[in-house]
Order: structure tokens, then sequence, then C-alpha cells
């Protein structure tokens, strides 16, 4: 449960697909157009799912449906990916004099 | 009354807004036809160039070390014949306030929106661009929104966007995600309309002038180290805004011989506005899904005519790979001990070949580095497009397939640039402007033949050619 002042992210639809008139590609044309943000809670308590309304870092007021309380990033370095030490590998090789 | 806020009744209003939005008047630079004054667009700033290096010096923008690759030159010198291989050197932009060359452009405009008495900014960006903004308009004490296209319909973002999103937060602005498609532009012009905001646009003339410092460093600095101008600068093209400014430093410095350089990693074959293919790229900007279009039609941005005009500059378009550029990116990081890109290492993989033309005394140089960061970086990049399905091997780049696989170099001396056909964009961009003015060729004064000319870099009788050439 979210009580007001929490910082969360929440979740809307802008435009459903059949609302979307752009020139778009038949895979995109299927989609809703979705939007997301964060903000301090302005209702008095809620649950993830429920509709709730935000202020964001610069005092607007959005709507949408809660669906983070406390959100964080968790992009990474990745996984390993052998092919980047292969590089490094050949590039010492190659300007140690070794091979061209 | 309240306004109505729905697609239709927002893009109605989209001149409204964008004029308050922009504090200018774009009608006024019309002149019928085809053209319209860009001379009189890009001084309507009222700003210098000794003003616009005041206003970046002080919040830490600008002046920015020019690197030579000594290492990198000495890699490429193995691959060129004898006596050839030119100095490559570059611009280290990552080192400016926010980690890119995107800080000169939006400097420019939070300072221009300070002064109109603006209370905040908006930036529609999923690059370096939001960061920059956020950034300057943190130090100009101004409130900052940037919009992203950051996810496909199952909600998985780019790691390279999701990064610029944590930046931009960590600078305090908020930030708008969304899915893929060009409405984007109808939630920014909404909530462009809602908060009064300055649209910093990249395609603003603000935007543009700031960029000008960069080309006119790089001539002071060439003038100092080595005593002459360079032979050549590499800009990594998308928007076009890099080579626009770059090139007009350039030419304010007096560098009348620099040969000016687009590069664009070649994503041909996947559309920019596909959810599918969204995330089948594995490079978020600096390719030709963005370079392409804005070079040919450059008033398709969110101005209504873009001060970036990147066919007014350049005199070769070359396109590199996806693995060329994560190649170089690794080559900078072991063999300079600068950890920067990727994707502002486009023209530094295009620079590493074009290096390999000319002789040893020549001056390459690359004009721009942008910082590294988790998610944004090759690693990340690599693993992303691993876990999507995409091939990563060793190999020629030449059997590079956009959204099917990334090919590393098998050894550096298969990167090779490949040269655009830049007079089949020049058609292609008199054609657009034509038919965008709903006209003919007979409908054509000699303003429009002079202004398609000066739009393409050609000449008048290369207009007439191509006029005819494409039956309009």
């Amino acid at each position: 449960m979210a009580k007001r002042g929490d910082w969360v992210r929440i979740h809307a639809i802008v435009l459903k697909a059949d609302e979307r008139t752009a020139k778009l590609p038949a895979d995109t044309q299927k989609c809703d157009l979705e939007m997301w943000t964060k903000g301090f809670l302005q209702d008095e308590s809620a649950e993830i799912g429920d509709t709730v309304t935000i202020q964001t870092a610069v005092g607007r007021l959005e709507k949408g449906t809660l669906i983070e309380v406390g959100p964080y990033y968790t992009h990474s370095y990745g996984k390993f990916v052998p092919e980047i030490i292969q590089i490094d590998k050949q590039l010492r090789e190659i300007m140690s004099g070794g091979e061209k | 009354m309240a306004l109505a806020k729905d697609y239709q009744s927002v893009m109605a209003r989209a001149n409204d807004i964008m004029k308050k939005a922009l504090g200018l008047d774009y009608e006024e630079f019309e002149k019928g036809g085809t053209v319209f004054d860009y001379d009189a667009l890009m001084k309507a700033t009222n700003y210098t160039l000794d003003e616009i290096e005041k206003i970046q010096a002080q919040t830490g923008v600008g002046d920015t070390p020019l690197l030579e690759l000594r290492n990198i030159t000495a890699l490429a010198r193995k691959y060129a014949k004898p006596g050839y291989g030119a100095r490559i050197l570059v611009k280290d932009e990552a080192a400016n306030a926010s980690g890119s060359f995107k800080d000169r452009r939006a400097a420019c405009a939070v300072a221009h929106a300070k002064k109109l008495g603006y209370k905040g900014v908006m930036a529609a960006t999923s690059g370096n661009y939001g960061a920059a903004v956020a950034s300057q308009a943190a130090m100009q004490g101004l409130k900052c929104i940037v919009v992203q296209e950051c996810y496909d319909s199952h909600g998985v973002g780019q790691p390279e966007i999701v990064e610029k999103a944590r930046k931009c937060e960590a600078l305090g602005a908020e930030v708008i995600q969304l899915t893929v498609g060009p409405e984007l532009f109808y939630t920014f012009l909404s909530v462009l309309e809602d908060t009064g905001y300055f649209n910093a646009s990249l395609y603003s003339p603000f935007g543009i002038a700031g960029v000008e410092t960069l080309g006119y460093e790089i001539a002071v600095e060439c003038r100092e180290k080595y005593g002459k101008d360079p032979e050549m600068v590499v800009c990594t093209t998308a928007g076009g805004g890099m080579v626009t400014g770059t090139a007009r430093g350039l030419l304010k410095a007096g560098c009348k011989n620099t040969q000016v350089v687009s590069a664009s990693i070649d994503l041909t074959g996947l559309h920019m506005a596909s959810d599918v293919q969204f995330n089948r790229k594995s490079c978020t900007t600096g390719h030709t899904g963005f370079g392409v279009p804005y070079a040919t039609d450059p008033d398709h941005s969110d101005t209504p005519r873009s001060a970036a005009r990147p066919l007014r500059y350049m005199d070769r378009y070359v396109t590199t790979t996806q693995g060329e550029v994560f190649y170089i990116t690794e080559a900078l990081a072991n063999l300079e001990g600068l950890e920067r890109g990727p994707a502002g290492n486009t023209a530094l993989a295009a620079a590493f070949s074009l290096a390999q033309e000319l002789p040893e005394d020549a001056l390459v140089v690359v004009s721009e580095t942008e910082y590294t960061g988790a998610g944004k970086h090759i690693q990340p990049q690599l693993d992303f497009a691993r876990e999507n399905g995409i091939e990563i091997r060793f190999g020629n780049p030449k059997d590079d397939k956009p959204g099917e696989n990334i090919i590393l170099p098998a050894d550096p001396g298969l990167i090779k640039c490949k040269e655009a056909d830049l007079n089949h964009y020049r058609r292609s961009l008199i054609k657009k402007a034509v038919t965008k003015a709903g006209l003919t060729a007979a409908e054509l004064t000699d303003d429009d033949y002079k202004f398609l000319a000066t739009e393409t870099k050609t000449d008048v009788e290369f207009v007439r050619k191509a006029l005819e050439e494409l039956g309009l």
C-alpha cells in the first residue's frame, strides 16, 4: 500500500490502438500509446492498480494507474560478452608488434 | 473554458502552441514557394559567437580538450599505404557538464528561455540532449521536463535510453516515457500547452548556434597545436545539428578548405516507428534512421523550420556498421584509455577508415565523444542485442544486416566506411521541398532555384537537372 507523499510511478494509456491516426507500421498500429511518469502520491492511500493522482518533479499533476512504489532503476553493465575480451586481446597483440 | 485535450484538438493548435513555446514567429522567415530566410532565422538568436562562448563558459560547457589519438592513429597506419594514415584527433565533448556536446545546444536554449521569462523548459529526446537540458535547467534555475520514446509494447526499454532517463531525473527533471510512435509529439505539445514552458528544441536556432563554438574551437586548437586547419572533420550525424553547427563554426573561423564529413550507423531496413523493430537496433542514435530523413527533410522536426540543415554543409556522407562502432569504442578504451560512447563514436569508426585515405601529415578531427554509463556501454548494448536474438560474431562488417546481426570486424583492417550517395539525398531534398510547397518545376522562380541550390550545397544547374530527372 502507498500513502500520500510516497514517490511512485504511474502508467497511463495516452491513445488506444484504434485512436492512433498517425502513419504507423502495422505492428505499432495494433498497440496502445502508453505513458509512464513519476511523482508524489496525492491520494490519502492507494494500492497497486488503483487510479491515482501524482505531483511530478516539476509540480505537474498527472493521473494514471499506480504501478510501483519507490521505483528504482535496474539497468546495468550487462552480462559477460566474451567477444569484448577477444577484441582487447587482438588489439594488444597488434600494437605490441606481433601480427599486422 | 478548459481547452479540449484530445489528439485532434491539440494537434489543431500545434502552430499556436509552438509560437508561444519558442518565442519566435517562423512566419516572418517564409519567403514564398520553397524559400525561407535561413540566415535571418539564425540571426534571430541575436547572440554573437563571443556571447555564446560566455554563456557556455558560465555553465561548464565548451573549451573541451582536443586529444590526439596516437595509438589509434598508429593502428590505422598499419593498414594504410606507406606515408598515409592521417593523425586522428578527437574533441573530448564528454568533458562538458552533462557529458556530451549537447550541452552546447542546451546552454543557449535554456539561457534564452530564462531571458524571455519562461519558468521551465521542455525537450523531446531519447538521447543525451535530455540530460543536457536538465543539467542546464538545474544550473540556470528553471524547471525541466523531458519526453522520451523509451519502451516497446512489452514495456522493454533500450538500456541506453533507460540510462538517459535516470540521468535526467538525477539532474532534477521530470521524465515522461512513452512507447514507440510519432504521437510523442501530441504528448509533448499537450504538456507544453499546460505548463507554458519553453520548447528547448534541438532544432531551434539557439540550439544550433550553440554548436558553432565547437567548430570554432576545433579550428583554433588545430592552428595553435599544429599550425594549420584540419583537412577533415567527421561528425556523427542523426538530426543534423552537430554537422550544421560544427561546419558553421569552422566557416566562421575561416576554415575554407576543411572537408566536412557526416557519418551515421547504417540501419537501413529497420523502421523507426516499428514496435517490433524498436529493440532490434543496438544503437539508439547516430544512425541513418534519423540521419537520412533529417538530411532530406529537415523541417519534419518539432519546429516549423529546422535550424539544422545538414545538406547545406556536408561534403561527404559515409556510413559505418554497429559492429564497427562497438569495435572502435573498445579500441578507444583499450588503446587510448578513454571509455566513451558508444553511439558518439560513429564518427571515430569512420575517421579510422577515412584517415587511411589521407597522408600522414593531414589532420582528421572527430567532433565528439560522449559519456559512458550503465546501459550506455558496449557490454550492456551487446548483451541486450543477444537477449533479443541478434546474432553477434566476428567477421567482415560487409555482411552486416541491421536487426539480424552485429558483425564485429575480425581484424581492425576490415573497418571500412561506405560512401553514401550524397547526390541521391540532395535530389530527395529537392523533391520533398517542391512537393511540400505544392509546386511543379514550371512554377519555381529563380529564388526557388537559388534556395534549393544552397540547401543542397550544389548549383542551379544541379537543381534543374534533378527536377528533370525527378519528372517534377
